[in-house]
């Protein structure tokens, strides 16, 4: 079945893939950590602390002092997982990530639940709409957010496979299931959701499945979509973006401020390889507030509705 | 300073926990625990001791407040709502799109709240920045911050506790919401704090211990550091009860930050009616 024709009413966070994924790769490699700051419920670590608590540190409100005990564990051969908030894993902790863990290449992974716009009504404060291009500016790092909950499952289990420092980023709420639990995922390579020749459409995280919706709409009004699952932000898949540039019009759709996240490595590739017109559909560089989701992704463009218009206005 | 009886601030008290836990489950959502926990502090400061103004909330010599814990603004909304920095009516539109009571404390969009907060131990030290700035500008406002045990935890407490002794801050005062609880649990269990009082009097500030749900004790102990002007800042250690006045909230970490259904709030309604056991 192709995906285009999946359910998209069974949903599931991605914070729960984590958590679940968590326990299993534990379970496989005894060197795997998690390091809790007093927000194991929320992220969805409760099931490993059950299971590995000898592989589990809780240093309580710490987030610095989090990251920096994960530098600690990592150069004794120890894989640490930092689990925390998106706002705090990115930007409180930013420069324990820069010193301790990218400076020195240490392999610490940060993974974070409440991810852009995700944590609705607890307000601007905890809403991290900047965390992705914070921590793609700084070398070493790998910086992912998987759309669905199985792609965050198959993302987990790389980046403990894979060696170095590595960002994931996760839901709050639940969003739609769009893979199956076969399909398979390699950080830094885009997934091509479908092939098309008058427009591309490159997502992330919590808005693929709106991209989805929206590739239905225009393939159904003649326009033919190729829409990819730019996953990893960094590094960007460039071949993939190069590919695009056959078709020369580009939306990128994210749940994230315009500036510095996918739609910003899109432009770099496309302004640096070849001809082509990028329009970016994501947080518009301001703060967000307590609302309901929806209507906080609605409040910066981020709908189907406006995927397919500006869709619309860049083929005709 | 108002004066105002012991009685009324009872009273008022609970009066302050049906407002919190009513937004609370309109909204539902919202941290009721540590609002409870709050209550009888925040409302001795709001009612009795703070120097304010619902009608000039950005008064220049007034008393200033930081909710460094703050997700437990409901608490601070009820003080506001209560003393007419908004219309009472508002408290229905908690955590809603447009309302001035987000779901953290936001200095642009609410009158009376002095700083945003909702990142952990970051309030304090703004705390610190105001009560400086009252000793340079000679004025003679105060300033009050409300901080959680489990917040403790983060270092920066640590830093502008250093300071405020450092620059002799007599006009701030710290009051820790010594609930023993944070989210996963007891402090004790997830980063046990030590002895709380001990640790600020280490530091240098002046400390005291006391009931932190005891409006008598809580009016003494304002009564005594009102205008002692001696170069040192006060930490006051709040001993509290997580969930405070509601009987099945009280004690239990799962109640930090979730609503209560219907059939839970009619009975908090009922069971705050009846007054503090
Ligand atoms: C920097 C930071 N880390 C984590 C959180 C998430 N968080 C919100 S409340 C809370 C527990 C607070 O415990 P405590 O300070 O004891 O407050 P109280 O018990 O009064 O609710 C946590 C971890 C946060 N708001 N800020
Ligand atoms: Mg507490």
């Amino acid at each position: 079945m192709s995906i285009l024709e999946k359910d998209l009413t069974v949903k599931k966070a991605t914070r729960q893939g984590f958590g679940d994924e968590i326990v299993e790769i534990g379970k496989e490699n005894k060197d795997v950590y998690v390091i809790d700051v007093d927000i194991a419920k929320s992220c969805k670590t409760t099931d490993f602390i059950k299971e590995l608590p000898n592989q589990h540190i809780n240093v309580g409100i710490a987030e610095q002092n989090a990251a920096g005990l994960a530098a600690g564990l990592a150069t004794t051969g120890k894989i640490p997982f930092v689990s925390t908030y998106a706002v705090f894993g990115s930007l409180r902790m930013a420069e324990q990530i820069r010193q301790e863990i990218c400076y020195p290449n240490l392999n610490v992974k940060i993974a974070c639940s409440h991810g852009g716009l995700t944590p609705a009504n607890d307000g601007g404060s905890h809403q991290a709409i900047e965390d992705m291009g914070v921590l793609r500016s700084i070398p070493n790092m790998t910086v992912i957010m998987g759309a669905d909950y199985y792609s965050t499952r198959k993302l987990v289990r790389q980046a403990a496979e894979i060696y170095g420092p590595v960002y994931l980023r996760f839901t709050r709420d639940t969003v739609p299931m769009i893979y199956g639990e076969d399909e398979e995922f390699t950080i830094g390579k885009a997934k091509k959701i479908k092939d098309g020749k008058d427009l591309a459409i490159i997502a992330n995280g919590d808005t693929v499945h709106l991209a989805i919706q929206a590739t239905k709409q225009l393939e159904n009004e003649g326009i033919s979509v190729k829409l990819l699952d730019m996953h990893t932000i960094k590094p960007i898949d460039r071949e993939a973006v190069v590919e695009c540039l056959g078709i020369g019009k580009i939306i990128t759709v994210e749940d994230h401020n315009i500036l510095n996240g996918l739609g910003s490595a899109v432009c770099e590739v496309v302004a640096e390889e070849g001809n082509g017109i990028v329009r970016r559909i994501g947080v518009q560089d301001q703060f967000g507030q307590s609302a309901p989701y929806e209507k906080l992704l609605e409040l910066n463009g981020i709908t189907v509705e406006n995927i397919v218009s500006t869709a619309k206005n860049l083929v005709k | 300073m108002n004066n105002i009886s012991v009685q009324k601030l009872k009273e008022k008290a609970i009066e302050m926990r049906q407002t919190a836990i009513t937004m609370i489950h309109k909204a539902q959502s919202g941290h009721p625990g540590g609002s409870l926990s709050a209550a009888d502090i925040m409302t001795a400061l709001y009612f009795k001791e703070m120097k304010v103004d619902p009608e000039n909330p950005n008064w220049e010599d007034r008393d200033r407040f930081v909710l460094s814990k703050g997700h437990v603004c409901p608490i601070q909304y009820a003080a506001l709502a209560l003393k007419g920095f908004v219309p009472y009516e508002t408290i229905y539109t908690l955590r809603e799109y447009g309302s001035p009571f987000q779901g953290h404390p936001d200095m642009k969009k609410c009158p009376g709240i002095d700083i945003s907060t909702g990142s952990l131990g970051q309030g304090l030290s703004c705390g610190v920045g105001m009560a400086i700035a009252g000793k340079r500008d000679g004025k003679d406002y105060r300033v009050f911050s409300l901080i959680g045990d489990g917040e403790c935890q983060e270092g920066q407490i640590w830093e502008a506790a250093q300071t405020a002794v450092k620059y002799q801050l007599d006009n701030l005062a710290v009051f820790v919401d010594n609930n023993r609880l944070q989210i996963d649990g007891f402090c004790d269990e997830i980063m046990p704090l030590q002895d709380l009082e001990n640790k600020f009097a280490a530091f240098g500030f002046e400390t005291k211990r006391i009931d932190g749900h005891s409006m008598e004790q809580i009016v003494e102990t304002l009564d005594e550091i009102r205008d002692v002007k001696n170069g040192r800042p006060k930490c006051i250690v709040l001993d509290t009860v997580k969930g405070k006045g509601v009987s099945y909230m009280e004690d239990i970490a799962d109640w930090h930050g979730v609503a209560p259904n219907n059939e839970e709030y009619q009975q908090a309604m009922a069971e705050l009616a009846g007054g503090l056991k």
